[in-house]
C-alpha cells in the first residue's frame, strides 16, 4: 500500500544551532534592514491609517483613460490625488488625501461622482474620517502588543521563561521581517495587514511550540547531552513536520495571491511571507535564543532532581 | 485510545452529520432552498457587506451641538423659573466650554430663594437610582450674588445615550423607507451609529436621507425688514435671523425668531403633486394642538408671507391667502419627485436630536461584491485541492484519512456560521484556507509521531497509541497560542476583519474534534477490519 514519500529523511542531522554564527548575521539583517526600510522608504500607509477617500471605477469602456481620470479628479484641488489601475485595465483606483474636516471629506465623494458622472461603475467607496483614523492606529498598536503579552504569558506558564522570551524575541523578528515586506514592496499597510500580522504571530508560535515541546521533552531525556546538540536534535526530529506543515498552509494561501483578487492580495502576500519568516524564525531564532537564555534542566518535572542552570550553560 | 465505546462512536458520527446538515443548505440557491420542506434547516451563512455588496456608514452625533441645546433649554428654564417668582436678575449667559449656565440675582433678598428654586432644576440621573446622589447638574453660588448650574459628566452621558437612543429610532424609520433588507443600525461607542445597508445601490441619497436632521418649522416672515438691505448692512433686526433659501443662488430671507409650529406636531407626511400646476409637492398634516396654533396664525397674518424652515433653509415663502383651519397644508419648493419623497419621509421620521456626521463609509458594489465572491471560491478551491494533493503524497492511507477529517472540519465550519448566523466576509474565506493548514498540521503532528514511534520498533498499534497520545499535547498548545491571537483580533477588529477571526477561531476549535477524533475513529476501524502487521506510513 502506498505510504507516501518521505520528503525529509528521517534521521537528518543538520547542525542548525551549530552554525549559528552565520544565521544570527542572517536574523539580525532579517530585523535591522526592514527598521531601516521603514525609517527611510517608510510604510504605504492605506486610508485606515492616514485618512482620506479610496474610490474603485470600472469604466464602461475595456482600458480606462486614466489621463482624462487624472485630470478631472486633479482639477477638483482636494490636495493629493492618486489615480491608478487596479487589477484589471478598466478598473482604476483614486486615492484622495484626508481634507481637514469630516465634512469636507465627505463632499470630497460627491465631487468627484460630479465630475466622473454614472457612466463609470462605483465598486467601492472607502472614507476615512481623522478621528477614526486616529482610533484605528491606537487600536492596531493595541492589538498586537495585547496578542504578544497574551503570548507570553500563556508560553511562561506553559514552558519556563526562558522560552516565552525566545518566544517573544523571536515574534518580533517576524514583525518586524513582515512590516518590511510591506515596506520594500510599497505594499498598502491597512487594517487587514494588522489581521496579517496577527495572525502570523498566532501561526508563527504554533510551530514554536511544537518545537519547545520537543525541547522539553528532550531535556527530560538525554539528561547528558550538551544543549546545542540537544536542541539540534529537537530540531531535527521535528523537521519534517516543520517543513509539511509550513508547504501545506503555504500551499492553501498561494492561490489567493494569484487569484484571490486585488481585495485580498496584500494579505494572503503578507501571509505567505509570514509563513516562510515564522518557520525561519523557529528555527534559527528561537532555537538559539534558549541557548543563550540557557533553558533549566528539571523541564518543569517536580520529582527530578534539579541540576543548577550555571552547570546546564557551562555544557553548552 | 484506538477503543471506542459504542456511545462515543454515536457521539462523533452524530456531530459529524449534524455539521453536514446543517452546511447543506449553503450548496443551494436561496430560491431553492425556500421550496424545501419546512423541517429542513434553511439557514444559510449570511455575507458580508464586502460580498454581497451595501453600505457601512459610521456616524458621530455632534457633541457641541447637543450640549448647546441642552444649555439653551436650560437658559430658557432658568428665566421661566426666575420669572415665575418676580425674581430680578441679570447677566444670564452660557458657556459652552464649561457646560454651564450662570446668571446674577439683583436683589440679594431674593438671592437664597432663587438658590433654592434653581436647585429644583436639578434632577437626579437615571429615575430610580436615584440613591447614587449622582444629579445631571450642579448647582453652586458665585460670589454675592451669582449662581452657576453646571452640567455633570453623568447628565451629559445621560442625555447622549437618549439622543442616540433618538436617533437610532428615527434611521431606522428613514431606512426601513429604503425597503432593502436587513439592514442594521447599532450603538456603537458613547456617541456613535453604525448603519450597515445591505445591497444598496443609492448610496448619495441614502446618505442624504439619514444626514438631514430634518427639523421644520413654520416662522413668519418680518414684513418690516428689507432682506437686501439686511445682507448689505449685516444688521439683523433683534428678533430676527436671516436665513436663505435652499436653491442657487440661494435667496436671502429676514425671518422671525419665534418658531409657530415645528415639526414635532406633524402626524403625517406624503409625497404628492400640486392639482393645478402637477408640481411634486409633500402634503402634512398636524397633530390638534399643531392644527389649532397653525388656524390662529394663519388667521392673524393672512396677506404676510410666512416661511417653511427645514434645518435652517427656506424650503418656501408663501403669503398666506386665507386661514388655513383643516389641519393639513402642503409644501412646495420646486423639488423633484424624489426630493419630495426623501422629504416626506424625513418629516414623518421625525426631527434628529443632532446632526449627524460619517465619520467612516465603505461602500461596495454588487458587482465588486461578486468577483469577490467569484475568485474567493476559486483560490479557496485551488488551495484546498493542492493540499488534499499534498497530503496524500505525503501519508498515502493516513493523509487519505486526514483528508477526509479537513472535508469534515469544512463543513461544520459552515455548519456552525449558518447555525449561529454569522457573516462570511472575503478575509473570513482566507481565514478557513488558514484553517485548512492549522487543521491539515495537527494530523501532520500525529502521523510524524507515528513514523517515530514505528522507527523505534512498536508494533502498529502501539506506534499509532503512542502517536496520537503524545502529539495530543503538543497540538493543545500550538492551537491555544494561535486561538490568543485570534480572540484578540475578535475582541479588537471590526467588520471584515473580525469576521476573519470568527471563521478562523470555529475553524480552530473543530480542527480539533476533525483532526483527532475523527481520524482516530477512522483509524480505530481500519485497524480492526484489516489487522495490518505494517502501518502504510
Amino acid at each position: 500500500m502506498f505510504r507516501g514519500f518521505h520528503f525529509i529523511p528521517a534521521d537528518t542531522k543538520i547542525g542548525f544551532v551549530r552554525l549559528r554564527t552565520i544565521s544570527w548575521v542572517i536574523s539580525a539583517l532579517l530585523t535591522v534592514v526592514p527598521l531601516l526600510l521603514v525609517w527611510k522608504v517608510g510604510l504605504n500607509f492605506g486610508i485606515d491609517f492616514q485618512g482620506g477617500t479610496l474610490m474603485e471605477i470600472q469604466t464602461k469602456e475595456s482600458v480606462a483613460d486614466l489621463a482624462d481620470i487624472r485630470a478631472k479628479v486633479h482639477g477638483l484641488n482636494l490636495g493629493e490625488v492618486q489615480v491608478q489601475e487596479f487589477g484589471a485595465p478598466n478598473d482604476v483606483l483614486i486615492r484622495i488625501a484626508a481634507q481637514p474636516t469630516e465634512k469636507e471629506q465627505q463632499d470630497s465623494i460627491t465631487k468627484v461622482k460630479q465630475v466622473l458622472g454614472d457612466q463609470v461603475d462605483y465598486r467601492r467607496v472607502e472614507v476615512v474620517g481623522p478621528t477614526v483614523s486616529s482610533e484605528l492606529i491606537a487600536g492596531g498598536t493595541v492589538a498586537v502588543v495585547v496578542a504578544m503579552i497574551a503570548i507570553l504569558i500563556y508560553i511562561w506558564f506553559r514552558f519556563e521563561w526562558q522560552f516565552a522570551v525566545a518566544a517573544i524575541a523571536s515574534l518580533v523578528h517576524d514583525v518586524t521581517g513582515t512590516i518590511g515586506l510591506y515596506s520594500a514592496l510599497q505594499l498598502e499597510f491597512n487594517l487587514s495587514s494588522i489581521a496579517a500580522l496577527l495572525t502570523i504571530i498566532g501561526y508563527s508560535l504554533n510551530d514554536k511550540v511544537v518545537i519547545f515541546d520537543r525541547v522539553r521533552e528532550n531535556l527530560r531525556k538525554y539528561r547528558k547531552m550538551p544543549l546545542t546538540e540537544l536542541l539540534d536534535l529537537s530540531i531535527n526530529e521535528t523537521l519534517s513536520r516543520t517543513v509539511l506543515t509550513h508547504v501545506t498552509t503555504f500551499l492553501a494561501m498561494m492561490p489567493f495571491v494569484i487569484v484571490g483578487g486585488e481585495a485580498i492580495h496584500g494579505f494572503a502576500l503578507a501571509m505567505c511571507w509570514g509563513i516562510v519568516i515564522g518557520a525561519y524564525s523557529s528555527i534559527y531564532v528561537a532555537a538559539p535564543l534558549q541557548l543563550i537564555l540557557g533553558v533549566k534542566r528539571d523541564g518543569g518535572m517536580a520529582s527530578a532532581p534539579t541540576r543548577p542552570k550555571a552547570q546546564a550553560r557551562a555544557r553548552a | 485510545m484506538l477503543h471506542f465505546p459504542q456511545w462515543k462512536v454515536i457521539l462523533v458520527l452524530g456531530v459529524v452529520i449534524a455539521g453536514i446538515i446543517f452546511a447543506l443548505p449553503n450548496l443551494f440557491a436561496r430560491s431553492t432552498m425556500e421550496s424545501m420542506p419546512a423541517w429542513l434547516p434553511h439557514h444559510q451563512v449570511n455575507l458580508g457587506l464586502d460580498l454581497q455588496g451595501g453600505a457601512h456608514l459610521l456616524y458621530q452625533l455632534d457633541e457641541n451641538e447637543m450640549i448647546d441645546d441642552w444649555l439653551n433649554k436650560l437658559r430658557d428654564d432658568v428665566r421661566e423659573t426666575l420669572r415665575k417668582d418676580r425674581i430680578s436678575y441679570t447677566d444670564l449667559t452660557q458657556n459652552l466650554v464649561d457646560r454651564s449656565v450662570s446668571v446674577k440675582i439683583r436683589e440679594a433678598a431674593n438671592y437664597d430663594k432663587a438658590y433654592e428654586e434653581l436647585r429644583k432644576l436639578s434632577v437626579p440621573v437615571g429615575g430610580t437610582m436615584a440613591l447614587s446622589g449622582v444629579r445631571n447638574m450642579d448647582v453652586s453660588r458665585n460670589g454675592d450674588s451669582g449662581i452657576v448650574l453646571k452640567g455633570t459628566d453623568a447628565g451629559l452621558t445621560q442625555r447622549m445615550s437618549s439622543a442616540i437612543q433618538a436617533s437610532i429610532e428615527t434611521i431606522r424609520r428613514r431606512v426601513d423607507a429604503f425597503g432593502t433588507t436587513e439592514p442594521s443600525i447599532q450603538r456603537q461607542g458613547r456617541n456613535r451609529v453604525l448603519v450597515q445597508v445591505p445591497g444598496i445601490s443609492d448610496v448619495e441619497r441614502l446618505k442624504k436621507l439619514i444626514g438631514e436632521t430634518g427639523k421644520l418649522e413654520f416662522r413668519l416672515v418680518d414684513p418690516g425688514a428689507n432682506a437686501q438691505q439686511v445682507v448689505e448692512s449685516k444688521q439683523v433686526p433683534i428678533d430676527d435671523e436671516l436665513l436663505y433659501s435652499k436653491g442657487t443662488p440661494p435667496v436671502p430671507y429676514v425671518i422671525k425668531k419665534q418658531v409657530l409650529v415645528s415639526g414635532e406636531n406633524l402626524v403625517d407626511a406624503q409625497p404628492g403633486f400640486d392639482q393645478r400646476t402637477g408640481e411634486p409637492i409633500v402634503t402634512f398634516r398636524f397633530d390638534a394642538t399643531g392644527a389649532k396654533r397653525f388656524a390662529r396664525v394663519t388667521q392673524e397674518n393672512v396677506g404676510l408671507p410666512f416661511a417653511i424652515v427645514l434645518d435652517g433653509k427656506v424650503i418656501s415663502a408663501p403669503v398666506i391667502r386665507e386661514p388655513i383651519l383643516g389641519g393639513s397644508g402642503q409644501i412646495s419648493g420646486s423639488f423633484t419627485v424624489p426630493e419630495a419623497s426623501d422629504l416626506a419621509v424625513t418629516l414623518r421620521s421625525g426631527a434628529l436630536p443632532a446632526k449627524l456626521t460619517v465619520i467612516e463609509e465603505r461602500t461596495v458594489g454588487a458587482s465588486l461584491g461578486a468577483d469577490s465572491i467569484a475568485s474567493g471560491k476559486k483560490a479557496a478551491i485551488i488551495g484546498l485541492l493542492l493540499v488534499v494533493a499534498f497530503m496524500f503524497a505525503a501519508y498515502g492511507l493516513f493523509g487519505l484519512f486526514a483528508n477526509i477529517a479537513l472535508l469534515v472540519n469544512i463543513a461544520l465550519i459552515f455548519g456552525v456560521l449558518s447555525l449561529i448566523g454569522s457573516t462570511l466576509t472575503l478575509p473570513g474565506i482566507a481565514g478557513i484556507v488558514l484553517t485548512i493548514g492549522i487543521a491539515v498540521d495537527a494530523n501532520v503532528l500525529i502521523n510524524e509521531r507515528i513514523r517515530e514511534e514505528m522507527r523505534s520498533g512498536k508494533s502498529p498499534v502501539a506506534s499509532i497509541e503512542a502517536g496520537y497520545s503524545r502529539a495530543m499535547s503538543t497540538i493543545i498548545d500550538s492551537n491555544v497560542t494561535t486561538l490568543i491571537s485570534t480572540l484578540v483580533l475578535f475582541w479588537l477588529g471590526s467588520g471584515p476583519v473580525r469576521g476573519f477571526a470568527v471563521t478562523l477561531t470555529i475553524g480552530i476549535l473543530a480542527s480539533m474534534f476533525t483532526a483527532v477524533t475523527v481520524t482516530r475513529l477512522m483509524v480505530s476501524y481500519w485497524l480492526r477490519w484489516t489487522r495490518p502487521q505494517l502501518i502504510p506510513i
